[in-house]
């Protein structure tokens, strides 16, 4: 390491005009750096932030994690996505209870502390808006990844399986869902069917080492590995098992996939495959030819990614990228490609596999079966075009 | 979505019912459960006691919910909440209570824990059956006096009741080219 940084001086110190730099820094005593501090912030050189859309009700919006920003597969918590329905609330962990009732044996009220107390697990799973890349439905798309399929982010999630609270409580039978209920001042709630709850549900409390953070449901939110972020309600307060969906208006009016015909699907609730080149990608410039490292993130509501190919002629060919290990189920998925461009045009696209045997649709195959209205769950392969003076462009029409 | 097998179910369930194991939390008492807020299933499970016609609505939507929502429900900062029946299946659907909500008592449930935006929680009861049945007056859903409550307010027919369908997926099989229709 340090062989490099001198030879780097000296290469530095000659393109300035030989041995200048290197008289500079002989001659000034070094300045010691900034002292410990309590909690660290990144460097001042690095600027990127989430993408927050101007709206009228910021407390009713988004902002989108600048994916091409980010190393490997977990996004700092700090440029997690964002998705709000009214606002991110201040709650404190001491007087926050989690109450579970309805059709239970043993209905519960839980502190923070005592939930705390259970056995817990930790793992990684993305997090992706049902919402996420609805600017591809239309004719005219979005121009980066961030502003694209920013709504995506992937953590470590600390929390107490919920199967193991419903099994304190005892669930009676006839009961099959449970509607989930957040304590932000519109109450979000959800209906989550009771199969996926005792499958493989949490009670997270825990986000990338620290408690999670406000925006992601601080204290206590519900984690629902694959699913689309709407079912997992933040600032969880309360947990009603019932026998019925609750049809509520964030899974019938929103959240709801229109299709061609009129009609909407409804609890449409898995992530399929999906997968995006993060580099090169739109917004960005190559600044001449020679070898770069195509990279991308792919992942799956249905497990793990099974394969990831790229190509680099717009489809006519596709190779196999390498996939970082470990490829967990439902998280996301690095990949790489070493690839020397030519200085020609060339357009890029990746396209993910999962565990399940299926393969990402191609945009065009997605609106032939959906239409251009259905404003969820895109999960079509996106191209980016790379022009002769090295500008990286969104190429879909 | 994973089918629900009965099987499945009834093996969850039989494991979910085994005795306390760690004994954490406490019982919640009524109040703990009234605290929350009120919620309210499809066929009208929770509804309060109360009552409000179109009539009386009116002066609630103007005083609270115009402002965002336009004086006849067409819309502003909030979305339109009037209007669009019969343009789901047009290249341009416009999806409002009227045209797209396939349940009445979801509008309630809604308006009661999340309207107005600013304010969640300022309306009573009875205002919420009022400005509800205002809203569903404005669509040609229910006559300017019938008087919605926890009996009535279930049984009002949503134009786009059946509007809604399973979900399919997955639905797209893959082509050979992977990034052109197949060829025919």
């Amino acid at each position: 390491m340090k062989k490099t940084n001198r030879r780097q001086v000296l290469k530095l110190g000659a393109a300035l005009g030989g041995g200048l730099a290197v008289r500079a820094r002989a001659e000034e005593p070094a300045k010691l750096g900034k002292p410990l501090s309590g909690y660290g912030e990144r460097s001042p050189f690095v600027k990127s932030t989430r993408f927050t859309r101007q709206s009228k009700t910021p407390e009713a919006g988004s902002s989108s994690t600048p994916l091409a920003d980010t190393y490997g597969i977990l996004t700092p918590s700090s440029l997690h996505y964002e998705r709000h329905h009214a606002g991110v609330p201040n709650i404190d962990p001491a007087r926050h209870r989690l109450t579970i009732h309805g059709l239970v044996e043993r209905p519960l009220v839980l502190a923070m502390d005592e939930i705390r107390r259970l056995p817990s697990v930790s793992r990684i799973h993305f997090l992706e808006c049902g919402g996420n890349s609805g600017a591809e439905w239309a004719e005219r798309t979005a121009p980066d990844v961030q502003r694209s399929y920013g709504l995506a982010s992937c953590s470590e999630w600390t929390g107490v399986p919920l199967s193991l609270l419903l099994a304190e409580v005892g669930v009676k039978p006839g009961a099959s869902w449970i509607i989930a209920e957040g304590a932000d001042a519109c109450r979000m709630q959800r209906s989550v069917p009771m199969l996926k709850a005792l499958d493989d549900a949490l009670l997270a409390y825990g986000q990338n080492g620290e408690p999670l953070r406000p925006e992601q449901g601080f204290p206590l939110r519900l984690l629902v590995p694959g699913w689309e972020g709407n079912t997992q309600v933040k600032w969880l307060q309360r947990l009603h098992v019932t026998h019925q969906p609750h049809l509520t208006r964030d899974e019938t009016s929103k959240y709801s996939d229109l299709m061609p015909d009129g009609k909407a699907r409804i609890f449409t609730l898995v992530l399929e495959a999906k997968s995006v080149v993060t580099f090169p990608s739109g917004g960005q410039r190559l600044p001449s030819p020679g070898l770069y490292e195509l990279t991308g993130l792919a992942w799956s509501g249905r497990g793990r990614v099974e394969r990831v190919e790229a190509t680099l002629d717009g489809g006519r060919t596709w190779q196999d990228a390498q996939l970082q290990e470990p490829r967990l189920p439902m998280a996301f998925t690095r990949f790489r490609l070493p690839w020397r461009w030519d200085g020609r045009e060339a357009v890029i696209a990746s396209r993910a596999t999962d565990e399940s045997g299926y393969v990402q649709p191609a945009r065009e195959e997605l609106i032939a079966v959906r239409g251009r209205n259905s404003g969820y769950h895109f999960n079509g392969i996106k191209r980016w075009k790379v022009s002769v003076d090295g500008s990286v462009a969104n190429a879909e029409a | 979505m994973r089918r629900l097998s009965g099987l499945a179910l009834t093996f969850a369930l039989a494991l979910a019912a085994q005795s306390p194991k760690y004994g954490v939390g406490r019982p919640p008492g009524d109040s703990d459960i009234r605290s929350l807020g009120i919620i309210v299933a499809p066929d009208g499970t929770g509804l309060p006691e109360g009552s409000g016609t179109a009539v009386e609505g009116r002066e609630v939507f103007a005083a609270q919910c115009a402002k965002c929502h336009g004086e006849k429900g067409e819309g502003g900062v909030g979305p339109a909440l009037v209007g669009g029946q019969g343009t789901l299946a047009t290249p341009k659907p416009r999806k409002t209570v009227g045209s797209f909500w396939p349940h009445a008592t979801t509008v309630w449930d809604y308006v009661n824990r999340a309207m107005p935006f600013n304010q969640p929680g300022v309306l009573s009861h009875p205002q919420v059956y009022a400005v509800v049945a205002y809203v569903l007056y404005l669509n040609g859903i229910v006559e300017e006096r019938q008087a919605l409550n926890a009996k009535s307010l279930p049984k009002v027919r949503m134009p786009n009741r059946d509007g809604f369908v399973a979900d399919p997926r997955p639905d797209v099989k893959r082509s050979p080219g992977g990034l052109t229709p197949p060829p025919r």
